[in-house]
């Protein structure tokens, strides 16, 4: 059978965090932790396959022992199983790091569930931001690697290919490559299901697989957590807001505001750095 | 439909849902509680009061554990008019310990009340919003929910689905509410400081305090509350939904201008709005009670508006409610019947309980409310009052004799020009206040 | 298709296709020199390629050391020129069919074979879905910290990069370092830094390097590029008009689209109009969006939630309409018009059209710029709206 994981990540909902104006933090506490947007439609895609080809849907994710809040989402909405690997240890990761937890989870579920076919993650993370976790997986376990993927266009199992249409700021790339491959997933591939009811009933009583170091005998202990992470935050601060005036326009009527407007754009510097006529008024 | 099939469902995560859920549940019933928000508690409001007592008999000690704002030591009345305030109030150390009742937020207090009946064995089902009931004839035997496969069975279905409760009116026991059964309260949080509320309402550590406010309300039939919070303040305002209609005022136009009251305002001066909620309250009392059990359910809480509105008691009416369907259910397990003659244990529980009691006794306020002139109760008479303290209170070189007869004479306008109708109005109030 | 009637090829063991261990104790001091990845498309270099040598330069003549450049593609020997032009001293050009189309594999192998060869201290690529997939790799490989998305780099007196980014929803910036590993990477966003005027007679060194790219590594074929212009580029689009949840249905967007044709714009949308399904996704501003940093950018009908405004805080020029004169999105616009964008929006494009046809006819046309065809059309006659769709970036 199939066998496809989906990687995911539990991120505090960004809607909620704000700055204490005081010390200049964030203030995580009371922050609702959702599941990240993007990788829920990994999840969506694998599922999908799961439903037309039959496969096993294998959710795996690093993070705090809350995170089998997440997972559970993920197990309600079709998974078969969650695995999170959760130790002090890997605390303070950096991509690099967390991309090697992750790879050594993914090579432990293969152990357990058969070599993977398809590695989903998302685009990117909504705290992490930095869409790297993703190629590093990719690089560590030797995955074709297809990154922004907005459409599986097919997915050919005698053939073990697949084809994808790659995001890119100028057009559409339609990617053939051969299994096993890593997709990162964009929001465009598809709209993540409502879980059922009985997927509902599964996930309430359903107690995700849970790993510590102790589980993985072979692992480098100099590549995981704040040990691991070549990068190092040094500062972080709160960007003075743009000091912006707001011109409101106005005018006898709409029409006259309007007009006001497109004057006043034309006569600015934008103008000039648009290329745009300083048109004469007749 | 799912294939699982439950002794019992409950409809709504609240005090009175999770309550029944939690005494089914510990007595080994497989209960399943469904709650249409992300969370329990995730979108309910209420003023902010829970009492120590009711759910004592349920979780011993609970109020160590749950979490919880502020212990009320001091509980203030406070009568407004337009400048000014008459004041009443209560402080005991004696509500050190251990306390009567304590502030809390909904959307801490429901999810650890929520965990507790997981934890003895509910399964949860969240952000789930059931639609229907399913039925055999009269029988209840089940639901059905917005989700794929959505429908679910068992024994026995317990409805907790609050004050609007969509199943209530299909299994037509209850009908809309008139606008003179429910008030719509519209409620703040503010935040300020942990000190600065401790020092403007005279607190230390995690005492806290309640004001009830009468008065103030533009006219119409209605409390107001402030409450302390750890490091907020709940400000909101009741009013009945009859009277917003006639009036054509819109609920947050009352809690201005109750925020604009000057010893109210700088009481919340300088706190930051977090959140703007509003909810409606049963007000119908005793008179309104539907039936409460029929074959295959049972109903409590605000969804039976089981609601002590004179002493904005709801939570422990709710919590008393759900657990005695709890029991009720237990019981029909064990006997393996679920018609609504065996259920019927529940309706005698309430009967036999405070609950019943206290409606009771209370049962002539809403015919008061709704037959009265509310503009005299709720603002006349605390005008005059706030009148007659200032008269008496000021000293200028009249005779107390003739301040206490010009104090007198203030009332007596209020309540209607004669010595008579202030003496009519003071009895009706009695007789409804006292059953 | 069943799945199990398929056999499935023995589970052979994958290895890495490159080492993932730094080798032993490196001697990090020969790393020197600020190396900028040029990415390109069909000849076509990004903008942003050149913005990152502006900013290269600035930190190679810090650090006292060259600025380099690495040209991957088929037919691309220019660029190598390009490059220079723009600020390299030294361009490593990689040159070769198995090169044509962008895949992770080859461009890898490359990249890595020059970062190992000649020891760059620091190594930039712009922060587009190509330079995101390439560093990932790269970084994992080497193995070196990478920081992504970076707005402001700079350097220390101890050589470290200080490369600072937006982190939560851009509501902080954090100042990222790699103290143990060479290089130190980063990737940085396209329109942040300025490039340096194209200067042909400046001269530098061109260096060849044989690609070695073995066939393992291009199995994975480009069956198509589908080139944008039936697309909406917002990332890259100067003149952005976005409209919201207040266009009340799909229809009003033409009347965005008419605006935007006028200026030589893309339309653009909140996600509460593409989760009502008004418009496609592909058009959304925001942290689940693009990102977008356009010299002008209109907010019509859209209230600010900031999700959306992450997204287009940047723009240099920001025009909020909306009827709520207490719209959030008016704290961060330059110019507000509080009204009805069904009149407000209609009135714009004809006075940009008025405008324009005066300009016409007082002889002012000029040639405007041609760069990726964005700008406003300038002729009178040229200004008509185009079919349907905005055109932007198309080569
Ligand atoms: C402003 C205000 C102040 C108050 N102050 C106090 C006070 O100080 N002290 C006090 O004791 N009481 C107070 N009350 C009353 C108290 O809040 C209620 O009596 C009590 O919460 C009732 O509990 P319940 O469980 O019956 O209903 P609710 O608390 O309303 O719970 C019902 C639950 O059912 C869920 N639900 C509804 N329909 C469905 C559906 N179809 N499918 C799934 N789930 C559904 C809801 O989401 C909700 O969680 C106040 C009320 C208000 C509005
Ligand atoms: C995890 C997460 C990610 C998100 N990502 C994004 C994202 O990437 N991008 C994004 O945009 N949002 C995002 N959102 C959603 C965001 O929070 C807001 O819900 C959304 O931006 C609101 O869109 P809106 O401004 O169009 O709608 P509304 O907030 O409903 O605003 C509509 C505005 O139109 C005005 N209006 C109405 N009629 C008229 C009229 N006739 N003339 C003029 N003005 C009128 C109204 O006054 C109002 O201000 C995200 C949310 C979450 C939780
Ligand atoms: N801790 C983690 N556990 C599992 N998967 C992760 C973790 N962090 C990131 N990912 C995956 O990598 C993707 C990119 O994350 P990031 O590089 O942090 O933006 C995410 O969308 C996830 O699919």
């Amino acid at each position: 059978m199939l066998h496809l994981v989906v990687c995911i990540k539990q991120v505090p909902d960004s809607r909620e965090i704000r700055i204490d104006p005081k010390t200049n933090t964030l203030i995580r506490q009371g922050v609702p932790a959702i599941v990240n947007y993007y990788d829920l439609h990994g999840l969506e895609e694998a599922l999908r396959i799961k439903d037309r080809f039959g496969a096993r849907v294998t959710v795996v994710t690093m993070g705090p022992p809350s995170a089998d809040k997440a997972l559970k989402q993920c197990i309600s909405m079709g998974a078969d199983e969650g695995v999170l690997v959760s130790d002090r240890a890997f605390a303070g990761a950096d991509t690099l790091a967390t991309s090697y937890v992750v790879a050594m989870t993914i090579r432990k579920a293969e152990e357990l569930w058969g070599p993977v076919d398809i590695v989903f993650c998302g685009k990117q993370t909504l705290d992490g931001d930095t869409g790297q976790v993703g190629p590093g997986v990719a690089c560590r376990l030797d995955l074709e690697q297809l990154t922004y993927v907005e459409k599986v266009e097919s997915l050919n199992l005698e053939r073990r290919e697949i084809i994808v249409h790659r995001h890119l700021e100028d057009g559409v790339e339609r990617v053939r490559a051969r299994l096993p491959v890593l997709i990162t997933a964009l929001a465009e591939l598809n709209e993540p299901r409502r879980a059922s009811l009985p997927g509902v009933l599964r996930a309430a009583r359903y107690r995700p697989i849970v790993w510590t170091t102790n589980d993985f005998p072979d692992l480098d202990r100099s590549k995981i957590g704040l040990r691991g992470s070549p990068t190092i935050v040094s500062k972080t601060w709160v960007p003075e807001p743009r000091a912006i005036t707001t011109e409101y326009i106005s005018g006898d009527t709409l029409q006259a505001a309007a007009e006001a407007l497109v004057d006043r754009l034309f006569e600015s510097p934008l103008a000039e750095k648009l290329g745009w006529v300083q048109g004469v008024r007749s | 439909m799912a294939d699982e099939r439950f002794d019992a469902i409950v409809v709504g995560a609240g005090p009175a849902g999770t309550a029944a859920a939690y005494t089914m549940a510990r007595a080994g019933l497989k209960v399943a509680l469904i709650e249409r928000g992300e969370f329990p508690g995730a979108k309910n409001i209420f003023g902010g009061v829970l009492y120590r007592k009711q759910l004592e008999d349920l979780i011993p000690g609970w109020w160590k554990e749950a979490p919880l704002e502020r212990k009320i030591v001091e509980q203030r009345l406070w009568v407004l008019a337009e400048d000014s305030a008459v004041t009443f109030g209560h402080r005991n150390q004696r509500y050190e310990d251990p306390p009567n009742c304590w502030t809390g937020l909904r959307v801490k207090f429901d999810p650890w009340f929520a965990g507790k009946a997981e934890q003895a064995g509910a399964v949860p089902i969240y952000e789930t919003v059931v639609t229907g009931l399913l039925r055999a004839g009269e029988r209840v035997r089940g639901v059905i929910t917005d989700r794929d496969d959505g429908e679910l069975e068992a024994n026995v279905t317990i409805i907790a689905d609050g004050v609007n409760s969509l199943l209530g009116k299909q299994l037509m026991v209850h009908r809309e509410w008139r606008p003179d059964e429910v008030s719509l309260a519209v409620k703040e949080i503010i935040q300020l400081p942990r000190q600065t509320i401790q020092d403007r309402f005279n607190l230390e550590g995690d005492e806290g305090c309640t004001i009830e406010i009468i008065g103030n309300t533009c006219g119409m039939a209605g409390l107001g509350f402030l409450y302390t919070n750890t490091d907020t303040l709940s400000i909101g305002v009741g009013v009945m939904v009859s009277d917003l209609k006639k009036k054509r005022i819109k609920p947050y136009e009352v809690l201005d201008a109750l925020k604009r009251h000057p010893m109210i305002a700088r009481l919340i001066q300088g706190g930051e709005v977090k959140e703007y909620s509003g909810h409606l309250i049963p007000e119908g009392g005793f008179n309104s009670i539907p039936a409460l059990c029929g074959d295959g359910w049972m109903i409590c809480g605000d969804a039976a508006q089981l609601v002590n509105a004179v002493h904005r008691e709801g939570t422990n009416l709710a919590i008393t409610s759900g657990r005695l369907a709890g029991e009720a259910a237990i019981q029909a397990h064990q006997v393996g019947d679920f018609s609504a003659r065996t259920l019927a244990a529940y309706d005698d529980a309430i009967r036999a309980s405070f609950i019943y009691k206290d409606l009771k006794k209370y049962r002539h306020v809403h015919s008061l409310l709704a037959n009265e002139d509310t503009q005299q109760l709720f603002d006349a008479l605390p005008r005059a009052l706030n009148e007659a303290a200032y008269e008496m209170l000021l000293v200028d070189g009249v005779p107390k004799r003739d301040k206490q007869r010009k104090a007198i004479r203030r009332l007596k306008e209020a309540a209607g020009g004669a010595y008579m109708d202030l003496i009519r109005l003071g009895l009706k109030g009695w007789r409804a206040m006292n059953g | 298709m069943s799945a199990d009637s398929v056999k499935k090829e023995p589970a052979k063991r994958r290895k890495p296709m490159v080492g993932l261990q730094p080798e032993g104790d490196v001697d990090w001091s020969a790393y020197r020199g600020v190396l900028v990845v040029v990415e390109q498309r069909a000849g076509a270099a990004k903008p942003v390629s050149w913005q990152l040598l502006g900013e290269g330069r600035r930190l190679a003549d810090k650090l006292n050391a060259p600025l380099m450049a690495l040209v991957m593609g088929h037919d691309v020997e220019h660029l190598a020129r390009e490059a220079i032009w723009h600020g390299a001293d030294r361009v490593y050009l990689c040159d070769s069919p198995e090169l044509r189309d962008y895949r992770t594999r080859p461009y890898s192998r490359v990249c890595l074979h020059v970062i190992r060869t000649f020891k760059p201290e620091i190594v930039l690529m712009g922060a587009t879905y190509t330079g995101r997939d390439l560093a990932g790799a790269i970084a994992t490989h080497l193995p070196t910290g990478l920081t992504a998305d970076s707005t402001m780099l700079d350097v220390d007196e101890d050589r470290l990069l200080l490369a600072s980014r937006p982190a939560f929803s851009e509501k902080m910036l954090a100042t990222i370092l790699c103290k143990q590993f060479k290089p130190q990477m980063a990737t940085a966003r396209a329109g942040v830094f300025e490039a340096l005027p194209r200067d042909p007679s400046r001269s530098g060194e061109i260096v060849v390097v044989p690609p070695q790219i073995p066939p393992e590594d291009i199995a994975t074929e480009v069956l198509e590029f589908i080139a944008a212009n039936d697309r909406v580029n917002l990332a890259e689009a100067e003149v952005i008009v976005a409209g919201g949840r207040g266009l009340g249905g799909p229809a009003a967007f033409s009347l965005l689209q008419e605006l935007a044709d006028e200026l030589g714009g893309v339309v653009g949308a909140s996600r509460a109009a593409v989760d009502l399904g008004w418009i496609d996704h592909r058009h959304q501003v925001g942290q689940t969006g693009t990102t977008v940093r356009p010299k002008l950018y209109f907010a019509i009908g859209i209230s600010g939630a900031v999700q959306h405004v992450v997204g287009m805080q940047n723009a240099e020029c920001i025009i909020a309409i909306n009827k709520d004169p207490a719209a959030p999105i008016f704290q961060i616009a330059h110019y507000g018009v509080v009204g009805d964008l069904f009149q407000i929006v209609p009135a714009i494009t004809a006075a940009v059209r008025a405008r324009k046809a005066a300009g016409a006819a007082a002889g002012l046309q000029n040639g405007g710029r041609d760069a990726g065809g964005q700008g406003l059309p300038l002729t009178a006659t040229g200004a008509g709206p185009g079919p349907g769709r905005s055109i932007t970036g198309g080569e």
